[in-house]
């Protein structure tokens, strides 16, 4: 039986009061290939950011041993000082050095206090090839591609004597050619004796490379998987992580869709300029009067790109494809192009992109449509008062007046301030990118009842949502996005959890 | 003891927006007890005014800039060069003053929307972009008055904006008898819109002050607007100055408190991402802000061309640094989305009655600019902490 290089025993961690990971056991042996697997929000990154020092022992239960000794990061230098590595999904690395000098960032090659570039160099070329990276060392790393600069991250982790490198999502965003590389590397890695973890949603690989797996829901570990013993398959793995009960509050709705098509896409993909890739991909979608229909998918699959796309094209993708509203072929040129046809769109990020903080309830709600309450450029105070009121009432928004700034709400309570800014433009499709998320049961439970009433209205709603459960419990239809794509279309009655995640994990 | 109560509530709740004020309170104060009384005479608080109005002007446009997260400071050359093709026009060109002045607003808000397209079109940050602006117009107001020196202008007119006074009708027991009307009217018309207001909020059962506290508010506020008229009248009445500065105050004060236009832009400064998400037009609102902080650079040229009754190879030197000192006094946020017009013109007030007062003190120069810069850290010190309590 080979030595554990790592053991986190029975960690706990809250984030004021709500538990993200409650007494998880976590083993790793020495010099195998590890991968941690759940949904979003199980808790994976938690646990990684507890181990490398990133929450601060003293902030969460439990212990963590490494190497045979109890440990008590205090910073992440404490943990790279041990030897432990974490390359995140988004890279750290400096777009405007070059490939040496970001190689050794941090951990310079120095000559009594002087750098020597040459030497720099010197064991730059080294660590390039440990890592089967041919480029020159002198390119800039904004000039690679992010296969390579991923090579480039890890070649940074390997000059500072790593024993354990973990890797969070790191084939996310690279194509087959890529991600085959740098598995082959990890497999290289290991024969060299170096432990490495991996946290994906990709069942594939994890099947091809992981010796073990451990998977984890809902901040708790529900089981570790051993290739040796056969364990590890897509159906045990799936059938693992979402094993979870689905609660039935779903408020009822009797059945209103029509064939009138509102909203289609055909082929339609975007491409972002400033990732250099597609982010979504050769889409073909359709959404019919009175129907919910839910996309389902991991983080990162390019849902909110989608969003986004459609709506106005808000961050000036380049679009190809067609997009039909109503059965008319629409292009739009700004946010207010896709409002005036119809179209809102209630942010993910409530907080980032949704709110005005600092502004009140009543301000927020009439920010859309201010136009409607104006007349000649000037705001009619009374009317704006009476909008905000009545959608105060009929939304439950609880509020002292709605003269409060919404940075003092609650997050049920600003979701529904956002979700009031939209029905006041009175749109035919309503697309929600994470309804629900960050809010009580309770506000939960009312979201869901006025999304139904606004379908008996007449509307089509697009919810976007990475709760399997609300995804079930309120469309009448699914898609399932990963990396940019459709990868599938079930009808409610097909749809279970695990037929999702086996989509969303392809 | 109710009543004081609820004033101390009142104002510890609402200490960012009264502090400016007390400020002021203080400042004038002092002053008009270390000069014995000197400092509130109608002749030192005309010339006070007077002195604040071509910054005033520019740190009300520069609030707006600063509210959606910006910065402009090419304003103070802006306004010496567009005041120095002013007296150009009104002496070498012989146009009329009436055609004049529109001609410069417009020149201004040309100059502004190009800064507006630099920042939001192209993309370049407002502060190298305005910075560039700042060299070219200090150069191209050397270029004009190269040949000529300072340029004196002759035309009566025109040298009234900055330093002649509203007609006076008729002369009451000494007291200009306009200016006291017009007085008279801003009171009343104050009364009347907080009635109005008071009457919409208890309309819709929002909770409004004590009838005390409302009662206490108007007669403090219109007993500052009569004294203030009263002290002016009893010099020369209000200036040409003063009454466009307030036009400005009025007309942006409705300007961002009542329009789309107004609320787009506290949205835009607020959250940019947010606005462009709810089909605001942030390029566009970007252009407006610009644009109208052009058309102000030129209204202070004016003024200040006016003032001085001549146009000199130095104008404009520093006003844009004097502007947003004043902006950041009244209040502004430089995170964005907070900061009122009402608040620049005070802090504008606040600027100018420490200049004016160490002057009549006495107080060396070297020691003027410490202070004034800071009164300028203790006022950005006061708005972070009031909002970190919050």
């Amino acid at each position: 039986m080979a030595q554990n290089i790592l053991e986190m025993n029975s960690i706990s961690k809250s984030f004021t009061g709500v538990k993200a990971l409650s007494n998880v056991s976590f083993k790793v042996e020495k010099g195998e290939i590890h991968c941690l697997i759940g949904e979003n929000g199980a808790g994976k990154s938690t646990l990684m950011k507890v181990l490398s020092g990133v929450y601060p022992y003293g902030t969460y239960e439990g212990d963590i041993v490494f190497e045979g000794k109890v440990q008590q990061f205090h910073k992440i230098s404490d943990s790279v000082k041990e030897g432990i590595a974490i390359i995140y999904q988004e890279l750290a690395l400096f777009p405007d050095l070059t490939v040496y000098e970001n190689i050794f960032a941090g951990n310079e090659v120095k000559n009594g206090g002087v750098i020597d570039w040459n030497q720099t160099i010197v064991e730059a070329k080294k660590m390039l090839q440990k890592v089967n990276l041919q480029v020159n060392p002198e390119t800039l790393v904004k000039d690679l591609g992010v296969g390579k600069q991923q090579l480039v991250e890890i070649a940074k982790a390997l000059t500072k004597d790593v024993k354990l490198l973990i890797l969070d999502e790191p084939t996310a965003a690279l194509n087959e050619d890529d991600s085959e590389n740098l598995l082959n590397l990890l497999s290289e890695l290991k024969d060299q004796g170096i432990t490495s973890i991996m946290i994906s949603h990709k069942l594939k690989e994890v099947i091809s490379i992981a010796d073990k797996a451990t998977v984890l829901r809902d901040g708790e570990t529900v089981c570790t998987l051993d290739a040796m013993k056969g364990e590890i398959s897509e159906s045990v793995i799936i059938k693992n992580m979402v094993g979870r009960e689905i609660d039935d509050i779903y408020p009822k709705r009797p059945k209103h869709t029509s064939e009138e098509k509102i909203l289609e896409l055909h082929n339609w993909s975007a491409y972002d300029p400033q990732l250099g890739r597609n982010v979504v991909k050769n889409v073909n979608l359709h959404v019919k009067r009175g129907e919910i229909i839910g996309i389902a998918g991991l983080m990162g699959s390019g849902r909110t790109e989608l969003a986004l796309s459609v709506f106005g094209n808000a961050n000036s993708y380049k679009l190809q494809g067609d997009l039909m509203v109503n059965g008319e072929l629409k292009e739009f040129k700004h946010t207010s192009d896709a409002i005036q046809a119809g179209l809102a769109y209630v942010t993910e990020d409530r907080k980032g992109d949704g709110l005005f903080l600092l502004q009140d309830i009543k301000n927020n709600i009439s920010a859309a449509n201010l136009h409607h309450i104006a007349s000649g450029g000037v705001i009619n105070d009374n009317e704006e008062i009476k909008v905000a009121e009545s959608y105060k009432k009929s939304l439950y928004i609880k509020a002292s007046s709605i003269e409060q700034n919404v940075g003092k709400l609650s997050g049920g309570n600003q979701q529904k301030v956002s979700l009031a800014k939209w029905l006041f433009v009175g749109p035919k499709l309503l697309i929600l990118d994470e309804p629900t998320r960050g809010i009580d049961v309770g506000a939960k439970f009312e979201i869901y009842s006025v999304m139904n009433e606004l379908i008996e209205n007449g509307l089509s709603i697009i919810m976007i949502s990475s709760e399997l459960g609300e995804v079930l419990g309120m469309s009448d239809r699914v898609y399932v996005m990963a990396q940019g794509e459709i990868k599938g279309e079930l009808s409610i009655a097909e749809a279970d959890q695990e037929k999702i995640m086996e989509l969303a994990t392809q | 003891m109710n009543l004081f109560n609820e004033a101390k509530t009142l104002v510890s709740e609402n200490i960012r927006d009264y502090g400016m004020y007390i400020a002021l309170f203080v400042i004038i104060l002092t002053f008009s007890i270390m000069t014995d009384g000197l400092f509130m005479s109608s002749r030192n608080i005309s010339n006070l005014l007077d002195s604040a109005g071509y910054i005033a002007v520019l740190a009300v446009g520069m609030t707006l800039v600063i509210v959606i997260r910006h910065i402009d400071l090419s304003v103070g050359y802006a306004a010496g060069f567009l005041g120095a093709i002013a007296a150009i026009l009104l002496t070498q060109a012989g146009v009329s003053v009436f055609l004049t002045i529109p001609i410069i607003l417009i020149l201004g808000v040309m100059v502004g929307l190009l800064n507006g397209v630099l920042v939001a079109k192209i993309g370049i940050p407002s502060f190298v972009a305005t910075l560039a602006g700042m060299l070219i117009f200090r150069g191209a107001l050397l270029q004009v008055t190269e040949k000529t020196g300072t340029i004196i202008i002759q035309d009566d007119t025109f040298n009234a904006i900055g330093n002649g006074y509203i007609p006076s009708l008729l002369q009451v027991s000494g007291l200009h008898l306009l200016s006291i009307l017009v007085g008279i009217a801003g009171i009343l018309f104050y009364i009347y819109s907080e009635f109005s207001n008071r009457k919409n909020k208890i309309k819709y059962e929002f909770e409004v002050v004590s009838k005390g506290i409302f009662v206490l508010k108007l007669v403090f506020v219109s007993a500052i607007i009569a004294y203030i008229t009263w002290i002016l009248a009893g010099y020369n009445g209000f200036s040409w100055t003063v009454i466009i500065m307030l036009l400005v105050v009025i007309l942006y004060h409705f300007l961002t408190t009542k329009t789309v236009l107004g609320r787009h832009i506290y949205a835009v400064g607020s959250n940019p991402e947010a606005a462009h998400l709810s089909g605001m037009n942030v390029k566009k609102i970007t252009y407006i802000v610009f644009g109208s902080m052009g058309m102000l650079a030129a209204l202070s040229g004016i003024l200040f061309t006016a003032r001085l009754q001549s146009a000199t190879t130095t104008a404009g030197t520093l006003f844009e640094l004097d502007a947003i000192a004043a902006a950041y006094v009244g209040g502004v946020s430089s995170a964005g989305g907070v900061g009122k017009v009402t608040g620049a013109i005070i802090g504008a007030i606040v600027m100018a009655s420490l200049t004016n007062g160490m002057n009549l003190l006495g107080v060396g120069i070297s020691y003027q600019y410490m202070i004034r810069g800071g009164v300028l850290a203790g006022a950005v010190i006061f708005d972070v902490m009031t909002r970190k309590k919050r």
